[in-house]
Formats: structure tokens, sequence, C-alpha cells
């Protein structure tokens, strides 16, 4: 496998105001990588692969992606994104199909009509994460953790080399988790990188060979996955996220 | 009708309150998936004063209102991409400036008739002329074109605008053109239904189809029929008992929704029984309290 530089994020400095969200945050991934991206909430792991995206401003630092700055990433392709959840989910319906559908636009080049392989990669993508008979229903109808599954779909359609997930187990039943996990799985036998934001692992522990603590806003820990300490490590551990109070239950609630 | 229609007049109002009906909700739904239903609305009050300043110089006060819709609408956009939390005043004052600038210019218009505002924000169909439909079809094709033809990139960043980042998408230049287009469904609807009532036919017949769809491209399909629908029976019935024809086209769209709003429920349980078992019968997530 080769060990071409992935993501280096140098210096990195994210703030929001006068807060300072990430401080001077070095990190380095290289091809083939399942890094895990852990840290409490408000630690600032969701910040740090937003800012890797380029979807938060650096204040300082600098942030490569594939060996090109990322003002200068135009092979957005390569790059597979898996946000939190669905967009702010408006009225109008849209079918698992057409979600997935949009995921293939990277590669499929603007103006560009879809051809039998962009079908056929869209066909698979949902197929991938167990969605096959779902594909003609609008996702509104769907549970939290098959709409967790079909923005995995969207983000494989495209074929990416880089899958870049936040807290994709949020919220998710188990049934979900498990045909997530396999599909990352998947991913990572054919060579792909994953670098992935997580509260807790679950079963995606055994999937990921590196983690990174971040506390604080710098690296707190970075090598080998640390075990649940503390309450945390209970099984009946009642883990209420303070940014959705009550609404979502989190892994350990479904034991 | 039959007799009715025979009048040319009547046709060129028909024709133009038809390609109102097809394009606005094909733009609106957009608009729709964004959660921004009442934008076509504000860019509607800004569009008046173009009307003003076309009247007060002589101009064709089309041109004019696309060209001041237009700088509007991207104003629109920019308030909007930057997501400022002030970014919802900033909006009103532009709408109300809009529109308060428009009486405002056509007070200070030489031939001045409140008949003339009225014209522009309630719309006129049955002064229509045949230069006016061309300009119609012409810029209607233009946004069918772009709403239609990109539907996947405008899906796209509607639908969930960060990833389209992330996915290497224009998504700067398809937020600048969706505003534009808004600007220009508005200035082609301004004759057939008014300034005040274009969101109105942006809106309505997308919450219409949206109950009976269930994808993208089925609603955007059906909530362009239903404009359609809604643009013939609201002038057959505008001609029968001479109201105004912006009005009751859009009173038509809002009929049309309530009955559809009223019949889908019954609907969809037919489909529900006639179908395999609706649902997934595994837990959406376990709450464990």
């Amino acid at each position: 496998m080769s060990t071409d530089t992935v993501l280096r994020i140098s210096h990195g400095a994210v703030a929001f105001g006068d807060r300072a969200v990430l401080r001077d945050l070095n990190l380095t991934v290289q091809s083939g990588e399942v890094v895990a991206i852990l840290g409490a909430n408000g630690s600032g792991k969701s910040t740090l692969i937003r800012a890797a995206l380029g979807l938060l401003p650096l204040r300082s630092g600098s942030v490569e992606l594939f060996g090109r700055p990322l003002a200068k990433v135009r092979q957005w392709k390569r790059i597979g994104y898996v946000p939190q959840r669905l967009g702010a989910g408006s009225g109008v319906p849209a079918t698992v199909r057409e979600v997935v559908s949009a995921g293939r636009l990277a590669r499929r080049g603007f103006l560009r009509p879809a051809g039998r392989a962009d079908r056929a990669a869209v066909t698979e993508a949902i197929e991938a994460v167990g969605l096959g008979d779902r594909a003609g229903d609008p996702v509104s109808t769907l549970s939290g953790g098959q709409q967790q599954r079909t923005l995995i779909a969207r983000a494989l359609a495209g074929g990416p080399e880089l899958l870049v997930l936040d807290e994709p187990t949020a919220g998710v039943d188990a049934a979900s988790q498990e045909a997530f996990a396999g599909a990352l799985r998947a991913f990572v036998d054919r060579g792909g990188t994953v670098i992935l934001v997580a509260h807790e692992l679950g079963p995606l522990q055994s999937v990921v060979t590196r983690a990174v603590v971040i506390h604080d806003g710098v690296i707190a820990h970075d090598g080998a996955v640390p075990r649940p300490a503390g309450h945390h490590a209970e099984p009946g551990h009642d883990h209420v996220h303070p940014h959705a109070p009550g609404d979502e239950p989190d892994i350990w609630g479904t034991r | 009708m039959i007799d009715v229609l025979d009048s040319p007049i009547v046709q060129r109002a028909l024709i133009g309150v038809l390609i109102t009906g097809l394009i606005a909700p094909s733009l609106g739904i957009y608009l729709v998936q964004r959660r921004m239903s009442l934008i076509g609305d504000g860019i509607g009050h800004i569009a008046l004063t173009g009307v003003g300043l076309g009247l007060l110089t002589g101009n064709q006060p089309v041109f004019t209102a696309v060209i001041v819709a237009i700088i509007g609408s991207i104003a629109v956009e920019l308030v909007r991409s930057r997501g400022r939390t002030s970014g919802d005043q900033a909006l009103a004052i532009l709408f109300y400036g809009g529109i308060s600038g428009g009486v405002f210019l056509v007070g200070l218009a030489p031939n001045k008739t409140n008949a003339s505002l009225m014209t522009y924000l309630f719309g006129s169909p049955l002064t229509t002329t045949w230069d006016d439909l061309v300009v119609m079809a012409v810029l209607g094709a233009v946004v069918l074109a772009v709403t239609l033809g990109l539907r996947p990139w405008l899906f796209a960043i509607c639908q969930d605008e960060e990833y389209a980042k992330v996915a290497g998408l224009p998504v700067r230049f398809l937020n600048l053109l969706l505003a534009v287009m808004a600007a220009v469904t508005v200035t082609v609807a301004m004759r057939a239904v008014g300034l005040l009532l274009v969101s109105a036919l942006m809106v309505v017949p997308v919450a219409m189809a949206q109950q009976l769809a269930r994808g993208f491209s089925s609603t955007m399909a059906i909530s362009m029929l239903g404009g359609l629908i809604a643009g013939l029976i609201g002038s057959d019935m505008s001609i029968r008992l001479d109201t105004g024809t912006g009005a009751t086209v859009v009173l038509s769209a809002i009929a049309l929704f309530v009955v559809v709003a009223l019949v889908s429920p019954l609907l969809r349980r037919g489909r529900q029984r006639g179908g395999p078992a609706g649902g997934d019968s595994a837990p959406e997530w376990v709450v464990d309290q």
C-alpha cells in the first residue's frame, strides 16, 4: 500500500469570534489509515474535520489534502464527506436514490448528463449500505440510522479514496451500526482511507487503526484506541448530548 | 369559456398566465427546499422599484424591473450565504425599501395613476401585448432551461449546501444563478399575477405536489402541472366572475392544495393497504431512559 499523505494539518488554529476552538494542531493522515477523532462534546473534534475540508476558515496554519493546499484542491471527487445528519430536511420530498445521486456529481462533471456508469455506481452504493429495497422511498420515511446510511451511500457513490465522517454512529440503531461497520470495512479493504469523528466507537472499534483524542483544542492522545473509562464504560450509561438534549439517545442507549 | 377564447385579448392573457403557472413552481421548488419560501415575495417587492424607475424614465418597466430584481436578488443571496443573524433584518430593510421606492418613484412619474401601480402589484393579464408575450416566453424558456437542465446540481446545493461544497460543485455560481432566475421569474410573472402574488405560484403548487409525490423530480413535475391547472381554472373563473385574474389564479392554486390535502391521506392509506407492508419494522432508535 502506498504511504501517500492524504491529510496534513500544520499548526492549524480555528476560533469562533474570540473563543479559540483548535490551537496549534498538527495532524498527518497517511493513505490506508482509519483514524478516529475522539473527544468530548465541545472538544473541537467536529471543528477539526470541518476545517480540514474547508468548511470553516483557519485562523492560522495550513491544511493540505492529497498534497495540495486546500485552496488549490480541484479533485474533490477523491473525498467523500458524510455530515452528521441529513440537511435541514425541507418539506420537499427526496428519494434515497435522488439523495445518493448527488454524491455522483463530483465525479460526473458539471453539466454532464448521467451515464450508465453513474447510475450503476449509485445503485451499487445503495446496495452497499443495505438500502436496496428502500431506494425509491422518501428519505423522510427512513429511520435515523437508515438516513445516516443514505448519507454514507451518497459519499460512496462518487468512488472516493478518502471518507470523512462526522459522528456517523450518533443516534443510530444497532442494525444500522452493523451495516455501517460492514460498509466501512469493505471500503478500507479496497485501500480507502477513513477519518471519522466519534463519541465512542462501538462496532467500529475493530476497523479503526489509530485514535486521535482532542481535548480542549489540542491533541491529547495519538496512537492506539483508548478503552472507554469511568462512567462512560458502564453499559447502562445514559449519554445525553448537550447540543441535542434528550432527542437522540446515543449508542449506549441501544445496548 | 370556449366563446371567450376567440378573443385575442383573452388568448394572450391565458398564455401569459400559463407560462407563469408553469415556470413559477419549477423555480419555487428550490426556494421551498431551502426553506426560503417567502424570498420570491421579497424579490417582488424589490422589483417594484424597477417598475417605478421604468415609468419615471419612460423605459419599459419590464426591463428596469428585471434589472433591479436581479440586483436585489443577488443582494439577498449575499445576505443568505453570509448567514449572519442580522440577515433577517437586512432582508426586511431591502424588501420594504424596494416596495416603498417603487411607490415613491411611480409618484414622481409624469403620468402617474394609482391604476398603473395596481397593475404591477396584482397583475393585469388582459393588457398583455404580443410583444409582452414574446418577452415572457423567451425569459420563461431560459428559466425552464436552468431549473430543469441543472436539476441535479441545484437539488444538491439546496438539499445540502455544505456537502455540495465538499463535492467541489460550483456552489457560489449556482447560488447566484438561482437568485438571478428567481428575479427573472418574478418579472415574467409580473404581468400575469402581479409582484405581490407571484410568490404564491412559486410555493403553493409545490406544497400541493409534495403531498402526492415521493421524490423531488416527481414533486417538480406535479407542481408544474398544478401551476398550469390553477392558471387555467383561475383565468376561466376570473373571466366569468369579472374578478382579478392574479388573485383568482392564486385562490385556485390554494383550492387545489386544500383538495389534495384532504384527499391524499385517503390515497396513502389505500396504497399502504395494497402494497407491501409500509415502513420498516426495525426500531428507529431505542430510547432507553
